[in-house]
């Protein structure tokens, strides 16, 4: 397989990363290298991390800045092959055969027009002009993965009433996991892996600052602690880097409002925890979470 | 014939062996990918070959410390401690395979009572004798298929109602009525039965049990398709072949000669531990209905037994432990370990008594279809 150093005008993990913050998204090494690594090899992305960390908004900013369409499969339990990759429009069917009837010539039910494409196969088809999302993977069946892999190692489908499509090239394939499950590692080993984990205190703030013009770099450091010390609590749902935005950014809004800091933290703690549990586990010792309420 | 590798690229290679040793499932065309990666990446430091390996051989998040290690060890020649994580299999934990045979020590101190659980290793061989309740477990093989939870197949079949449409079958009816379509013919998903994995407590504290539990295990291998049965104690042994046996009290027999350790200590945690560490037991457990007939009294690490436990679960469709202990309906786990797996488990029942421990099994679907 012939290496593809450039693509797009991306030759290294640095141009890959600086890319990315002109696209609002700050990545760090292990990401800018692995996301580079699988443009240049053409394999997958697989892309690992607990929920909210900014496994789909990197996939929409790779596929920004290839200037691609970004087409996302979502998977669920029960996703299945019709969801994915094709389907027959069957009353156009049934209707173009009235009307071959009524003519009396025969007709192809089987044309371009009677079909549905579904992600995969959009994809498949043009693989130039799109990056292909296959979100929470680990939510599909054991068997939805096992027939992904076909999928991922030699980019065909075959439609029993049309032959097998092939890629003209690899397509951009990302794959993300929120690690409610093992994923197989046959599925693994074809991807190449990155595992997001929370983003260092300094850069969180600075995403936090650059998604969210309007928040203060005071604003965000303090929002940037709290949600440090809540992601070591026992809760069910930790806040993500989405949640630490929206936090910062109601509690920017409250404060406008005329609002005191520490009471606009704790008006808005509902945009980072959102689960009824976890704010009455947090209730009783809520000065050390709100930033400025402690002192 | 045998291929020059220039000798800059041997230490590349040389890396993804030594991982190979250390438990690390590293496939060949991870190897070329990684070689791959190094060169596009320059590679001008030694941090893009870490960075290159990590992308590429996809160690898995808890194995990062052990991962890291070994890299400065074998690129750095760094002599750091190879750190014990949780990926680790237990050395000393013997896995009985039912392929080959092994000799049998017996051991002395036999835990002669069943009260209690002990950790140390006593092997025994024991003569199952087939229980009476025959009629209940006959009883329970016939309604096992339909009660278990089953999965979703990937074909469709011809149904009543359903989302799809069986364009066929609808055409076919249209002929009939001179090419009017008068009805639309419905196709829905499959069902297929999901795999079960089945892990019996052998130690002393299930003394009283064990007959029936195996019993059953035969039950189940032959009512149902892809059952997998493994025993535990101070080992692993694997039965599922030897109670493939038509005949129950041939298969009890050569499912007792296997089993080393009858009426020993219990090691839960290790005995799952070494059961994950193999890839090809592990596969067996990948969305399947897990069953475990143990009284939970861990007598190794909790905490090994719960991070056993929870490996399990992410790969397990559900787990349903069964306890001896549960006659009370308001049962609470009292041990560390079983309480603080107890979220994981979809179910904690009854295993006090033969008809009370079928009835529960057959109950683990009726959740779900409610």
């Amino acid at each position: 397989m012939a290496l593809r150093s450039t693509i797009a005008g991306i030759s290294s993990p640095e141009a890959l990363a600086e890319a990315l913050k002109a696209a609002l998204y700050l990545a760090d090494d292990g990401i800018a290298t692995a996301g580079y690594l699988a443009l240049a090899l053409g394999k997958p992305l697989l892309l690992e991390g607990a929920p909210g960390v900014g496994k789909t908004e990197a996939a929409k900013a790779i596929a920004g800045i290839l200037g691609r369409q970004l087409i996302r499969l979502q998977c669920f339990e029960g996703i299945d092959a019709a969801a994915a990759l094709y389907e027959w429009n069957y009353p156009r069917q049934m209707l173009a055969i009235r009307q071959a009837q009524e003519g009396s010539s025969s007709t192809d039910i089987y044309r371009d027009e009677f079909l549905i494409e579904r992600p995969m196969l959009t994809a498949l088809r043009r693989p130039d002009s799109t990056v292909l999302l296959i979100d929470e993977i680990d939510r599909s069946d054991h068997e939805f993965e096992a027939f992904l892999l076909e999928f991922l190692s030699d980019f065909s489908i075959s439609i029993p009433e049309r032959g097998t499509l092939r890629a003209a090239e690899r397509p951009v394939v990302i794959l993300t996991s929120n690690r409610t499950r093992d994923l197989h590692e046959a599925l693994r080993r074809r991807c190449v892996y990155h595992y997001i984990a929370y983003p260092d205190p300094a850069r969180e703030a600075e995403i936090i600052m650059l998604r969210s013009s309007a928040v203060a770099e005071s604003t965000a450091r303090a929002v940037v602690a709290a949600v440090g010390i809540l992601r070591n609590e026992p809760l069910s749902k930790p806040p993500g880097v989405a949640e630490a935005v929206d936090w910062a950014e109601a509690a920017t809004a409250l404060a406008r409002t005329g609002a005191s800091w520490p009471e606009a933290f704790r008006r808005s703690l509902g945009a980072a925890i959102k689960d009824e549990e976890d704010l009455a586990h947090l209730r009783p010792r809520l000065a050390q979470f709100i930033p400025g309420m402690a002192a | 014939m045998s291929v020059k590798v220039p000798a800059a690229v041997r230490p590349l290679i040389g890396f993804p062996v030594l991982l190979r040793q250390h438990g690390f499932s590293v496939a060949p065309e991870q190897t070329v990918s990684f070689l791959e990666a190094v060169e596009l990446l320059g590679p001008r430091s030694i941090e893009h070959v870490r960075k290159a390996a990590l992308a590429t051989l996809a160690p898995h998040p808890e194995q990062r410390p052990r991962f890291d290690a070994l890299f400065d060890m074998h690129f750095l020649g760094a002599i750091g401690e190879l750190g014990e994580d949780e990926w680790h299999p237990d050395d000393d934990m013997q896995v009985q395979d039912d392929i080959g045979t092994e000799e049998v020590v017996i051991g002395e101190d036999i835990n002669e009572t069943g009260q209690a659980a002990t950790g140390a290793e006593a092997l025994a061989i024991r003569t199952l004798r087939a229980p009476d309740d025959g009629e209940i477990l006959r009883r329970f093989s016939v309604a096992l298929p339909d009660a278990l939870p089953r999965r979703r197949g990937y074909r469709h079949q011809a149904a009543r109602h359903g989302k799809g449409i069986d364009l066929a079958r609808s055409l076919r009816a249209a002929m009939r009525n001179e090419g009017e379509v008068m009805s639309l013919k419905r196709l829905r998903r499959t069902r297929r039965p999901r795999p079960v994995l089945l892990l019996i407590d052998v130690s002393g504290s299930m003394k009283q049990r064990s007959d029936v539990h195996l019993a059953l295990a035969h039950e189940i291998v032959h009512a149902m398709p892809r059952v997998e049965v493994f025993t535990f104690g101070t080992r692993l042994t694997r039965l599922t072949r030897a109670l493939r046996l038509k005949n129950r009290e041939q298969a009890l027999v050569a499912a007792s000669g296997l089993v080393a350790d009858w009426d020993g200590g219990t090691r839960i945690g290790d005995a799952l531990e070494a059961f994950l560490a193999v890839p090809r037991f592990a596969g067996y457990a990948r969305g399947a209905n897990v069953i475990v007939l143990s009284d939970g009294l861990e007598r190794g690490d909790p905490s090994t037994m719960i991070r056993a436990i929870h490996r399990l679960a992410a790969r397990a469709f559900r787990i349903d432990w069964f306890t001896p202990l549960a006659i009370d309906p308001e049962y609470r786990p009292e041990t560390e370990a079983l309480r603080a797996i107890r979220p994981l488990l979809a179910s904690l029942g009854d295993a006090s008594s033969t008809s009370r421990l079928c009835r529960a099994i057959l109950a683990i679907g009726e959740a779900r279809a409610a």
